[in-house]
């Protein structure tokens, strides 16, 4: 029965983050609010790792399959994104290429040289 | 056979299941990254519902929802790896902060380019700019300056799935060794759909990738009703 005591709390903290995202007028989704809200119970010590670390574990592992009636729905807005095209695609892929590239590459030279000051002192 | 779909009520549930299933099943056999199973299970869906005729809504409704209700939880279980992680991503806050806010402006950078080179309109440059942050947030700030939010969307989901599929590849091939480096690239350009692979590659990967979202989606907020306004 250890799932379903690590269900309820994860549906509890899902519960609270939609209640906030009701109480809030800002376009953030639930999911933003209970993450935040999951970590602040996590590190007051309010709920422990191993309340919730199984069946969270599987929920994260599962992600890319959640992921999959959200990508299908792609085929709804074929006809929306026929207007620009191109610029969609420039920026869906090389956009999200170069954002790749320059994020990884700016904060890999950063932990690299704090290494190195590290290492000198 | 549309008929046949819409009356089978678990029907959007057991074709991503076993598309996906299969896909691992065939990287295990050969031993090889050869299909990737959100890509080819999505592939396989779109094909069905458009070699039979089927609506996207009755997939949705006949299981496919039942699917996309976990991601909320699951995108909040992100705060797992992040709490496990936490003291790491605070001793390098600055590489954090500088490795979002650098690809957060470069996108931006990006969509003016977008904005000269196809002369765009200043609504459809607008819907462009928040592209690379998670879905509620990236709709309502399209709305709030004046772009299409179906366009954001489409864009949005474009680029995680985009994200999910190649990150690793493409991390390797820029030499991006840091796990902490690869979650942030990947958080950063490709939001929760990018998280999804991040988590896979390990707990650091996937705690930087969760903290990425955040941040780039904060200052995403923040940078884009400012280059909103270089369109006029």
């Amino acid at each position: 029965m250890k799932y379903l005591h690590q269900a309820l709390i994860i549906s509890a903290v899902t519960f609270a983050a939609e209640i906030v995202k009701y109480l809030l007028p800002l376009p953030v989704p639930a999911s933003i609010y209970g993450l935040l809200l999951l970590f602040v119970l996590l590190k007051t010590g309010a709920v422990r790792l191993s309340q919730i670390e199984d069946a969270g574990n599987l929920l994260l592992e599962l992600m890319p399959l959640l992921l999959v009636p959200a990508s299908v729905s792609f085929l709804t807005v074929l006809d929306t994104i026929q207007v620009m095209l191109l610029p969609v695609l420039i920026m869906g892929l090389i956009g999200t290429i170069a954002v790749m590239y320059i994020t990884g590459q700016v904060s890999q030279r950063l932990i690299r040289r704090g290494g190195k000051e590290r290492s000198h002192e | 056979m549309s008929e046949l779909l819409t009356a089978c009520a678990s029907f959007g549930l057991f074709l991503p299941l076993t598309t996906y299933q299969l896909a691992r099943v065939i990287n295990k056999k050969t031993g090889r990254e050869l299909c990737n199973p959100l890509l080819f299970s999505t592939v396989c869906c779109c094909a069905v519902l458009l070699l039979t005729g089927t609506d996207y809504e009755v997939f949705y409704e006949n299981g496919g929802s039942i699917l996309e209700f976990f991601l909320t939880p699951a995108t909040i279980c992100l705060a797992i790896p992040l709490y496990k992680q936490f003291n790491l991503l605070k001793k390098q806050a600055g590489a954090v902060a500088a490795g979002c806010a650098a690809g957060v402006l470069a996108h931006m950078l990006g969509c003016v380019l977008m904005l000269r080179l196809f002369q765009m309109e200043p609504a459809e440059y607008i819907s462009l700019l928040p592209k690379s942050i998670t879905t509620a947030i990236g709709k309502g700030l399209s709305e709030e300056l004046g772009g299409y939010p179906a366009i954001t969307m489409a864009t949005i989901m474009l680029t995680g799935l985009f994200g999910a599929v190649a990150a690793p590849g493409l991390l390797k091939l820029f030499g991006v060794k840091e796990p902490l480096s690869q979650g942030l690239a990947i958080g950063t350009s490709s939001h929760a759909a990018g998280t999804s692979r991040a988590v896979e590659l390990g707990e650091i990967q996937g705690a930087a990738s969760s903290l990425a979202i955040v941040v780039t989606g904060l200052l995403t907020v923040l940078a884009a009703p400012v280059f909103a306004h270089l369109a006029g």
